[in-house]
């Protein structure tokens, strides 16, 4: 049927025609986003002088960075053994708990780590303050939850046999895991850990909720900043991460391709 | 005589470690998922207070009760928070409705596209997602203002005199949440449409049924476990929605999401916040239950 096609182009123009404009936009001189004003990167210039975003965007890299790997030693550990424990005792429980932060709305996931890390502190003295360590680890707990699906996916896929043969042939199980179920799990926990990078790096509400004054991440200040209306340095901020974005999809892409290649090849 | 049987199950050599593997990630769980919703339960039961932090919790020394339900009271009676509430999940019902409107034939043309080609298609509408959810939203704004791009191109075209007012309006509100949740919503209906078989498509027409009939009958009624997938999936985090109605929506329109943030950041109400956050759990909570009971079944 050539209506649902006609629906496909118009949806996807729908979803990427405020990108491209966007993007396009960036390079305008005019004071006044999205109205064009001739070429220019002046934008991009004051962007690049405006510390405050920097540092923002700084902090974001390396909380992204440190939430992804946590997430992935929780969420792999967890989606492994959801996919290869069987009916362990408490499976139910383990399961509803990793998927909670999936299906929880933000404000509430946020709001209720927030009392945590007050009553922890509290009760015993730690996290010490909030701020960059706080909103990795609620960022952490969101993540794990998306890369234990991603991983459970994976390994259900798997041939299990794999691991049984592994194990009859006389490979104790730790030689097991390590040869066969971890490279078996390799590219989803890959695919996890850039998942958790980016929700990291997108998140506000979870942020807003559990950060201090030390700890400002980029999206905080870019909503500050879109509460005021969108500003010719904000557009640009916005090109630079399309920008980025594509790279970075575009070389996982590569990655992936090869990776595939290879196997399908070997 | 021997055993018939020439091999028996491997034994269990994992079991007795596998607790210990698994302690982590309880330890994990309990001290970020589990621990936090109790102390958010306690902190809806107790008292509003100027201290820091400004609340006073429903146990007092030596375990004392001391809490109050007056929170959920107020939720109940206040029309404020009801209001809130009935909003919240009309805003995510339609924000759901259109989403499967609008990703339904993006789905379904996925589906039928030749094999090589669904996974590019499948990534396009997938893209969005990496570029940044506030970036997007950016870009709303830029377009929808009064003097934006959309205003701009309606005028060089001559349909209109003055700039409609776009921006801040329940209109842009619903755009932005389509934008931002429609992936959701495409991925589990291609799920479900890539496995249909179209040998059933075939066979209605071969009997004559027209296309709007095939799809009536077989291709949509096939695909209702997807349907309700992908309506939950944009349903659910909808309705707890707050970034979007903040940046885009009319300022009277006070969701629940909004209305959380605004008695947590403005008025420093934290128990009221709890309390509207346990209850907008236990309001999502069939939702949620329901669209786990559909995931289990497609795996």
């Amino acid at each position: 049927m050539n209506v649902a096609r006609v629906g496909l182009w118009l949806g996807l123009g729908f979803l990427y025609l405020p990108i491209l404009l966007l993007v396009a936009y960036a390079f305008s001189a005019d004071r006044i986003p999205f109205q064009w004003g001739g070429f220019s990167l002046r934008w991009f210039v004051a962007l690049a002088a405006d510390e405050r975003l920097i540092e923002a965007a700084l902090l974001s890299l390396r909380i992204a960075a440190g939430a992804a790997t946590l997430a992935v030693l929780v969420g792999g550990l967890a989606g492994w053994a959801l996919a290869r424990f069987g009916p362990f005792r408490g499976r139910a429980l383990f399961g509803a708990l990793i998927g909670a932060p999936l299906v929880l709305p933000e404000v509430v996931t946020g709001l209720s780590l927030l009392l945590l890390f007050v009553a922890l502190e509290g009760a015993i003295g730690w996290p010490g303050g909030r701020g960059a360590q706080t909103v990795l680890l609620a960022h952490a707990t969101l993540g794990a939850a998306y890369v234990a699906v991603v991983v459970q996916a994976r390994l259900a896929g798997a041939d299990r046999s794999l691991e049984e043969a592994a194990m009859d042939l006389g490979a104790t199980p730790f030689v097991a895991f390590r040869t066969v179920t971890l490279p078996l799990m390799a590219p989803s926990l890959l695919a996890g850990w850039l998942l958790a990078f980016t929700l990291s790096l997108d998140d506000v509400v979870l942020a807003s909720f559990v950060s201090g004054p030390a700890g400002t991440t980029l999206p905080m200040v870019l909503f500050s900043k879109l509460k005021l209306g969108l500003t010719p340095e904000v557009n640009a901020l916005g090109a630079v991460i399309v920008g980025v974005a594509a790279v970075a999809l575009g070389m996982a892409a590569l990655v992936l391709a090869r990776v595939d290649g290879r196997r399908g090849g070997g | 005589m021997r055993d018939p049987a020439p091999s028996l199950p491997v034994p269990r050599r994992l079991a007795p470690r596998r607790l210990a593997i698994l302690l982590p990630a309880w330890a994990w769980l309990a001290l970020f998922v589990a621990a936090p919703a109790l102390v958010l339960l306690g902190i809806a039961l107790g008292h509003y207070d100027t201290g820091v932090p400004p609340f006073q919790p429903p146990f007092g020394p030596g375990g004392a009760w001391q809490g109050t339900f007056a929170n959920f009271v107020a939720i109940a009676t206040d029309p404020f928070y009801r209001d809130s509430f009935l909003r919240s999940l009309l805003v995510a019902f339609v924000t759901a409705s259109l989403c499967l409107l609008i990703g339904y034939p993006m789905a379904l043309a996925i589906a039928r596209a030749p094999e090589a080609r669904r996974t590019p298609l499948l990534l396009a509408v997938l893209l969005p997602f990496w570029t940044g959810f506030l970036i997007r939203v950016g870009a709303w704004i830029g377009l929808l203002r009064d003097e934006g791009w959309l205003n701009g191109v309606l005028r060089v075209l001559g349909v209109i005199e003055a700039p409609l007012p776009l921006l801040y309006t329940s209109l842009a509100m619903y755009v932005g949440m389509v934008h931002a949740y429609l992936p959701f919503a495409v991925l589990p209906l291609y799920a479900t449409l890539a496995r249909r078989d179209p040998a059933l498509e075939e066979a209605a027409a071969d009997l004559g049924a027209r296309p709007a009939v095939v799809f009536l009958t077989v291709t949509l009624p096939l695909s209702a476990p997807g349907v309700a997938a992908a309506f939950l999936l944009v349903f659910i985090p909808a309705a707890g929605e707050f970034v979007i109605p903040d940046l885009l929506g009319p300022p009277e329109a006070q969701l629940v999401g909004r209305v959380l943030w605004g008695e947590f950041f403005q008025n420093r109400d934290w128990p009221l916040a709890a309390a509207l956050a346990v209850v907008l759990l236990v309001v999502l909570i069939l939702p949620i239950r329901l669209f786990q009971r559909l995931e289990a079944e497609q795996r």
